[in-house]
């Protein structure tokens, strides 16, 4: 018998990160909960807010994805919503009439129309983002900094513009007219958008949804947890601070930066496919420069480059105009008894201004990665150089 | 972080308290009419046009009395939402105007934000009137909710073609679109059509809804000589267009349709403007007694000209109110029911469904520009 | 081949138009390593300002020949753009000199959105047009055409780069400009005071974008509160072309930016075959520009600025 003064074996296996699991495994558990109440609480005001908490979701991992290139291994995109397009019309195509409509070809080989399932599609789409994203970081490997924006908003919008186009002389996306009629999701023989009863109960087709897309935005943040601690992710995080130092230290900076591409398109790809099902309509006006600006500003308002503030951002950019929507008005009823700025006026001023007010506020967003002890140390010192702070400080 | 974190529940707090706080004083039973149109943005000016016929059309009902439906006399009110001429937005827009209880909605203005829209609006029963969406699919979607009070891209498109065929008698033209829904729709169905009758269709070229500067397409045009070009698309591009057209010296005519038959057409192309020859859907507002009416009692409460399709919206509100006496109450799948036997006269011309909620038999009026005014010149069914 | 001469006239306008924007941008990159997309809605504000003032004056004194409304316009407009950029600057670039690169992007993004819808309120948002204050009967080259405002443009942007050049190279002002630009730490000990150099720099580009919008207007005759949001994009697509920071750079890629549109625009149907038109413009102009930085990464001309890794 051991009558050694063993300490007792930890409670507490090795955190990764170091945070207690109990406290974390508590807060998941009440955001748990909460997250399966709120269509319910939040419907009770209207399911334009449940439709509004999907689309939030649907930035949430748009935001995740581009934050892997951006935030973890620091490669400017300006053009990331070029992945989201693809897997959009991904399965857009894959489940409508388009393309039976203009191919007699594809319509003698599928006589009941083209409906391919989107559990089928959404690998297909993701493989499909990915191969764009190897695309686009193959040829941009030497740029650095503005010339890397620049380029990749030039991809963005190449993109869109063939997706505008490529309705002649085949018309493979229908161009500016877009695609109608796209199925929703089918879980078996289960119509998400008809649901019919279930359990005996009315399931409204919005919180249906919503719950498939917590469920799958769920899924991309652990994704994003686990590559960060990973191998590849210290390489990315060794690229984004300094990139010839990260070199000599025997990085592959080419797979590291191929991969950062590839992998945060697939994050689009998926988010694009649920998207197309979800609206059941596609057009190129839904993928412009515009929409990659939001969700870059979504995660530089976030935290650039930590998950949870990623994820804050995509849903406080994405909530924003919709409570103003709802608000806007009845405010300035309750506050002047009429309306002095329209509505969407309104709207337009404050979100400007809070996307300026947060940015002065907190220049790391609102909830940064924590500094750990050297970085903290190494900032101190360089701030009395001037010089080095703009370095570490410029990396978040 | 304490101290703003509860800043920010509050700021929450209120916001969605006010959110959910009843609407105005007692004004007696309401009728709730929606609006949706894109109310910022590049299209902003034609958006709030769609949104003030709307207001109009309310305001002029409610001065009259009212809406009488068995004993009770309802009120109508509008509530007006911004899609920002994005489907997303517009299916966010839709859904708050179907949860806050409207009986109709006259929207949305351009066809990708009318389509998904159009899905929220048939499941919850909401009979959906758009003034100003052409694209053909908007009606081919299989719902019994969807109408449009204007023809559609095949409609204009063939009448178009027709006139630059038989009447304006052309052998060489090409083709300019905006790359939108709109203006390649009726560009294709122009091209279709006008091939079928024998012209030669010389050159295809394109731009976007944005440019401003045509310069290089229309040199491109110019050493090809043809007698027409026809251009789909909006007065904000066909303007600055048939000014570059004067600049570089071409002679050729200019065809548009609706989206440029305009006023605003000519006070942007001014002295160039005399080039163009465009449809509109609809009968002229200088012919219908009720059209001038319109266009000045328009500028005296919104300060600005019709820009567009604000004459749409505002039949729109009457064909939806007709519909509603039809049926006698306030319910949204009565109202669905009673559309369809729709048949009325209103400042754009006669207005009657087909099946798919289609205008039937719409009229499509031909104008060229003298005095600086537009001029009928044909009428076609 | 009057085509051709027509296409390279339409394209030396463009660019020019763009070379004007693009100096803007290059020079506040130069002194602050800032994308400032806001700019393209400074050029606007000017343009809508001019506008105004041209309609006061030509309601108070009619008789004003189009020369005199156009310069006086001008002059009404800089200033506004200058205190507008100034304000920009002060409000939302100074506190973030030190921040992360990517918050001032964002907060330029934020003001440009604030700066639009301010002009949706004040001008509305109707198309408006610009009086035609410049002869407009064609100028014939051959067979091809030209007209007088045009012709001011390729001009009056030509001497606004000369004149540039010679302030970046043989002044005071310019020399204390382009040590900011090297070192702003350094060049302080030098007696250069780096925020004035700054505000100067903003103020220069602001005037520029005032000149452009101008411009603009009167060779398109048109302006709108959405009018800033493609020049700014191509005229920062101009610059980096040329080599962003890089004054000479921004001009080269500004005119060769235009060039590339007009001639793009005019010849992809015939190089292709057909198969693409002038709907691909776009992407035939970024299919160069990519083709350019893969073999020159820093630009036409290069960057000015020490690479810092």
């Amino acid at each position: 018998m051991g009558a050694t003064a063993t300490a007792e074996p930890s409670n507490h296996p090795a955190p990764p990160g170091g945070r207690t699991p109990p406290r974390v495994l508590g807060a998941m558990i009440a955001l748990g909960a909460a997250l399966i109440v709120l269509p319910w609480a939040i419907g009770a005001f209207g399911d334009a807010w449940v439709r509004a908490l999907c689309f939030v979701t649907l930035y949430v991992m748009l935001a995740l994805g581009l934050n892997i290139v951006v935030g973890f291994a620091g490669l400017l995109d300006l053009g990331y919503i070029a992945f989201y397009a693809v897997g959009a019309y991904t399965y857009a195509l894959l489940a409508s009439p388009h393309l039976t409509e203009h191919f007699p070809a594809l319509a003698h080989a599928f006589p009941a129309g083209l409906h391919v399932s989107i559990w089928v599609t959404l690998p297909i789409g993701a493989s499909l983002a990915a191969a764009f994203g190897i695309l686009l970081g193959t040829p941009v490997l030497k740029l650095r900094g503005d010339y890397l924006a620049i380029v990749t908003l030039g991809f963005g919008e190449i993109i869109r513009i063939f997706l505008n186009n490529l309705n002649a002389p085949l018309n493979f996306t229908n161009g500016p007219s877009g695609i109608t009629l796209i199925d929703p999701v089918r879980i078996g023989s289960f119509n998400l958008a008809h649901p019919g009863t279930v359990l005996g109960m009315h399931p409204s087709s919005l919180v249906l949804y919503y719950y498939l897309l917590v469920a799958v935005a769920l899924l991309a943040i652990l994704v994003c947890v686990r590559l960060q601690d990973s191998r590849l992710g210290r390489a990315w995080m060794a690229l984004r601070e300094d990139e010839v130092a990260a070199r000599a230290m025997g990085v592959n900076v080419r797979n590291v930066k191929l991969l950062a591409f590839s992998l945060g398109a697939t994050f689009g790809g998926v988010a694009g496919g649920l998207f197309a099902a979800f609206q059941g309509f596609v057009s190129p006006e839904s993928f412009s420069l515009n929409e990659s600006i939001i969700v870059l500003s979504m995660i530089v308002l976030g935290g650039l480059g930590h998950v949870p503030g990623v994820v804050l951002g995509a849903v406080m950019l994405a909530l924003l105009p919709e409570a103003l929507r709802h608000t806007a008005v009845p405010l300035q009823d309750a506050l002047f008894g009429r309306v002095l700025i329209d509505a969407e006026v309104l709207r337009m001023l404050l979100y400007g201004l809070a996307t300026v007010g947060i940015m002065l506020y907190r220049p790391r967003g609102l909830w940064p990665a924590p500094e750990h002890g050297m970085r903290r140390a190494f900032g101190r010192v360089a701030a009395a150089n001037g010089e080095a702070a703009k370095a570490v400080s410029g990396h978040g | 972080m304490h101290k703003s974190l509860a800043l920010w529940t509050a700021l929450a707090a209120t916001m969605i308290l006010t959110g959910c706080k009843p609407g105005g004083a007692d004004q007696g039973p309401v009728i709730l009419i929606g609006s949706a149109a894109p109310l910022t943005g590049e299209i902003a000016h034609l958006g709030k046009d769609n949104e003030n016929g709307v207001r109009m059309a309310v305001d002029d009902i409610n001065a009259a009395g009212g809406v009488k439906l068995g004993d009770k006399t309802y009120h109508l009110k509008m509530v007006g939402e911004d899609d920002k001429a994005d489907p997303r937005e517009g299916t966010l827009a839709a859904q708050k105007l179907v949860d806050e209880g409207v009986l109709a909605v006259v929207g949305h203005l351009n066809s990708s934000t009318s389509i998904p829209a159009s899905r929220i609006y048939a499941d919850a029963n909401v009979v959906q009137i758009s003034p100003s969406s052409t694209n053909p699919k908007y009606t081919e979607q299989g719902f019994r909710t969807t109408y449009r009070v204007l023809a559609n891209d095949n409609q204009q498109g063939a009448v178009l073609a027709n006139f630059a065929a038989s009447e304006m008698k052309v052998k060489r033209v090409a083709i300019v679109d905006d790359r939108t829904q709109y203006g390649q729709g009726l560009a294709d169905v122009f091209e279709r059509d006008v091939k079928e009758k024998g012209v030669n269709v010389i050159d295809r070229e394109f731009t976007t809804n944005k440019a401003t500067d045509f310069n290089a397409i229309l040199t491109k045009i110019r050493s090809m000589k043809p007698d027409l070009v026809m251009f789909g698309g909006m007065d904000s591009v066909a303007a600055p267009m048939a000014k570059q057209m004067k600049e570089l010296g071409m002679k050729s005519q200019l065809l548009a349709g609706d989206g440029s038959c305009d006023p605003g057409f000519i006070t942007i192309a001014g002295d160039a403007s005399g080039v163009l020859t465009c449809s509109m859907a609809g009968r002229a507002i200088e012919k219908m007694a009720k059209g001038e009416d319109f266009a000045k009692r328009y500028k005296a409460k919104f300060g600005t000209v019709v820009q567009l399709y604000s004459p749409y919206s505002y039949d729109a509100v009457y064909v939806i109110v007709e519909a509603l006496k039809r049926a006698g109450r306030p319910d949204r799948q009565a109202l669905v029911d009673a559309m369809p036997k729709t048949n009325f006269e209103g400042v754009t011309g006669h207005i009657e469904f087909d099946e798919k909620g289609d205008l039937k038999n719409g009229e499509i009026s031909v104008y060229d520009i003298k005095d600086s005014k537009l001029n009928l010149v044909a009428s076609f069914h | 081949m009057d085509t051709l001469v027509q296409q390279v006239i339409n394209g030396l306008v463009l660019g020019s138009l763009y070379a004007l924007i693009a100096l803007g941008y290059t020079m506040v990159y130069g002194v602050l390593n800032l994308i400032n997309f806001a700019h393209g809605d400074v050029l606007m504000i000017g343009a809508l300002s001019a506008l105004s003032a041209i309609g006061v004056l030509q309601g108070a004194w009619p008789g004003l020949p189009g020369w005199t409304l156009l310069l006086l316009g001008m002059t009404a407009a800089i200033p506004v753009c200058i205190a507008l950029s100034l304000v920009i600057e002060r409000v939302a670039y100074r506190p973030l000199r030190n921040a992360p690169r990517l918050a001032p992007l964002i907060t330029a993004i934020g003001v440009s959105i604030l700066i639009e819808t301010m002009a949706m309120l004040i001008w509305g948002r109707n198309y408006l047009t610009f009086p035609r204050l410049l002869p407009d009967a064609p100028i014939h080259l051959g067979n091809a055409t030209i007209s007088v405002t045009k012709v001011v443009v390729i001009v009056l942007a030509a001497l606004i780069m000369g004149a540039l050049l010679w302030l970046v190279q043989s002044t005071r002002l310019g020399r204390a400009m382009r040590a900011t630009a090297e070192n702003p730490r350094v060049a302080s000990l030098m007696g250069v005071n780096p925020d004035s150099v700054i505000a100067t720099t903003f103020a220069i580009g602001a005037g520029l974008a005032a000149v452009a919008g101008v411009m603009m207007e009167a060779t398109y005759q048109v302006a709108h509160f959405y009018m800033g949001f493609i020049p700014g994009l191509k005229a920062f697509t101009a610059a980096v072309l040329g080599g962003i920071g890089n004054i000479a750079g921004a001009m080269v890629g500004g005119i060769v930016l235009g060039l590339i549109e007009a001639l793009g625009a005019g010849y992809i149907g015939q190089l292709t075959n057909g198969i693409f038109g002038s709907n691909y413009q776009d992407v035939f102009a970024f299919i160069v520009l990519c083709t350019v930085l893969i073999l020159r990464p820093s630009g036409l001309l290069g960057e000015r600025v020490a690479d810092r890794a």
